[in-house]
């Protein structure tokens, strides 16, 4: 000692010991930093600060199944510095009885200290302990807590056990001992006490997914994956969410301002008036043709409107128009009826007296109409006016065409609102209709 | 940069302080503790083996702070039921501070004497100190379990003393230190590893 008293000490090596319950051979990772070790033959929890290597406690292994998924000794990349897992614990909580238990992974790195990794079902979070208080904006523990801007609702308070552990620990670990945990969420973060005794200590998961993992410790084959949808998680949707209403908007603006501009440009011009009447009872030939009418300028769509006074009453109007020049016609059909009354519910009605054929892109030139009525001979005589517009702008395409776009952006935030339902209803606040009992507040 | 050398009145090896304030030192060869008289050193006790620990931080350590440089002249060990922690006594431009290393997590303190302190306290509550909020965080009972290097007071062989920590919603830190009759207060901030730009640090077996 005295001959090299003046140099730095040796680096710090890794220990090698052996267990005084079993024999088996341990080591010591964390350097001088570890408080007990628990050995993976016999199951002792070891206390390392002891130069006996003291037996704290045995426990005994239930189940081989929970043996950690990345491996003790396993080294990794987060956040840019190389860590090493040291120690593995189970914990437990108890909801209505049932047992959900969640795995940490603790992280060793000698110059950045100690991480954690923690995994539910599939689903990862890189975890620290926080260097600062969060702000508690309701000091009965629910509620809401602020750190660093950001606001974290309260998901769920319970007791966790620890059932299972293995590898080294910076403090004391024992089998059975319990701490009151509360989770306060604001994806991907997740804010995290512990009360154990009379101290609370914080700290703060990001989440990660199981891919991200199995890519930072090199691990082969595939990560489990995840089931259902964990408290931080972020939503696949939220982000696509804000981006397609944002597209939506973007949209509106332009379908508006096309309107606006094929209104503004159509001419919308009156070509054709007439005024007919039209009795059923008559044995006369009912079709007569209108006078002709010129449609001048560019091929448009021509708007025929009749108006009626149907009266608990329909009439049929077969309508061809009809280039003088070229013969074409087109021919279509409308029935225009309105009937009404009182019944127990009160006044009724039902269709309408007018109504509005579009033709679309008729080619200029000279045309008439032929008309042919027909009804029911009680309906007693039936006049009718028709107008023929052209260059009329049309509204229902873009209708059409916003309804075509909100459908995505509609079917986006229904997903979102599920992704989120199913998030909540894992928490304290579950929505009352969920199937499960609330039987911890009463 | 170094200032006058003396000579360990023990083993007689070279005494060199890094820092003129410093009050007390440990001799490198014979570990013996030496305190500055007015006109020499005076022997007072002996170190024991320093616990095994694992600090990256060790004498000599360089550092950046609020844009001052420092470097590690001292550290007291203490060792409490979950183990050891250090604090380190670096020496800035305008004085000295401490440089706490509790497993690799850090806090740099400085000494702020004449503020009014509790004779104890209890986890949770709050105290206000240069019109900064603080809360109990850890009530913690520790030992002196070795010193190193320079100190800026004598400290040696103390039995069991409560350290009061508390924390604040913005990083801010501090610690109430019951060593002696008068409770002492440090207040600091906890720093990022990455962002004291440590060098001339402890390498470890198998990390580089």
């Amino acid at each position: 000692m005295s001959a090299s008293g003046a140099n730095p000490p040796a680096s710090p090596q890794v220990k090698s010991v052996n267990c005084p319950g079993c024999g088996a051979a341990l080591s010591l990772r964390s350097f001088s930093q570890a408080v007990t070790v628990v050995c993976d033959h016999c199951h002792s929890i070891l206390d390392t600060q002891d130069p006996q290597l003291k037996i704290l406690q045995q426990f005994k292994k239930i189940t081989d199944e929970d043996a950690p998924l990345i491996p003790l000794g396993t080294r990794g990349k987060l956040r840019g510095a190389v860590y090493e897992v040291i120690g593995f614990q189970r914990r437990t909580i108890h909801v209505e009885g049932i047992p959900y238990s969640w795995h940490e992974y603790l992280l060793f790195n000698p110059y950045k200290g100690f991480r954690y990794l923690t995994e539910y079902n599939g689903h990862w979070n890189d975890t620290a302990a926080l260097r600062s208080l969060p702000t508690l904006n309701n000091f009965a523990g629910e509620g809401t807590v602020n750190y660093v801007g950001e606001r974290y609702r309260h998901f769920q308070t319970c007791e966790a056990e620890t059932s299972y552990v293995l590898g080294e620990f910076p403090w004391q670990v024992r089998v059975g001992e319990t701490a009151e945990v509360t989770d306060y969420v604001s994806p991907p973060r997740v804010l995290s006490s512990e009360r154990s005794g009379k101290e609370i200590t914080w700290s703060m998961g990001e989440y990660m997914s199981g891919r991200d993992v199995w890519k930072a410790f090199s691990l082969p084959n595939d990560p489990p994956e995840p089931i259902g949808v964990y408290e931080n998680q972020p939503s696949p949707f939220s982000a696509d969410t804000r981006t397609i209403w944002m597209i939506f908007a973007t949209f509106a603006v332009v379908v508006v301002v096309m309107m606006i501009g094929f209104a503004s440009i159509s001419a919308d011009e009156q070509v054709f008036q007439g005024d007919y009447k039209f009795n059923p009872y008559s044995k006369a030939e009912a079709s007569f043709v209108t006078d002709g009418f010129e449609l001048k300028g560019r091929t448009s769509d021509v708007a025929l409107s009749t108006t009626t006074n149907v009266d608990n009453s329909w009439i049929y109007l077969n309508f061809a128009l009809i280039n003088e020049d070229s013969g074409q016609a087109y021919d279509f059909g409308r029935e225009i009826s309105y009937y009404y009354g009182h019944d127990e519910d009160g006044f009724w009605h039902e269709g309408s007296t007018d109504d509005t054929a579009i033709v679309p892109s008729v080619p200029p030139g000279h045309y008439y109409l032929r008309v042919e009525p027909e009804s029911d001979v009680k309906a007693g005589i039936i006049s009718y006016t028709i107008t023929a517009k052209r260059d009329v702008p049309q509204f229902s395409f873009f209708g059409i065409a916003l309804l075509a776009l909100l459908a995505p952006a509609a079917l986006l935030t229904w997903r979102s609102i599920n992704f989120e339902h199913l998030r909540w209803a894992e928490s304290d606040h579950a929505p009352m209709e969920s199937s499960d009992d609330d039987g911890d507040d009463n | 940069m170094t200032q006058p050398a003396a000579n360990c009145p023990n083993c007689g090896a070279k005494i060199v302080f890094r820092w003129s304030s410093s009050v007390q030192t440990v001799c490198e060869y014979c570990k013996s503790i030496l305190v500055r008289t007015d006109v020499d050193l005076k022997k007072v006790s002996q170190v024991a083996d320093l616990p095994p620990n694992a600090s990256p931080i060790q004498i000599g350590t360089e550092g950046v702070y609020n844009h001052q440089t420092f470097v590690a002249v001292g550290r007291i060990i203490y060792e409490y039921d979950q183990g050891t922690w250090n604090e380190w006594h670096i020496v800035l431009n305008n004085g000295s501070a401490w440089l706490s290393d509790a497993q690799d997590n850090y806090v740099v303190t400085f000494a702020a004497p004449g503020r009014k302190l509790p004779k104890s306290a209890n986890v949770g509550q709050r105290y206000v100190w240069d019109n900064q909020g603080y809360q109990v965080s850890t009530i913690t009972k520790a030992h002196y379990r070795g010193v190193e290097g320079e100190l800026p007071f004598e400290y040696w062989d103390k039995e069991d003393v409560v350290f009061i920590d508390l924390m604040s919603e913005n990083g801010k830190f501090a610690t109430i230190d019951y060593s002696d009759e008068e409770p002492a207060l440090y207040l600091g901030e906890t720093v990022e590893f990455d962002d004291l730009k440590l060098k001339n640090l402890r390498t470890f077996e198998g990390w580089s």
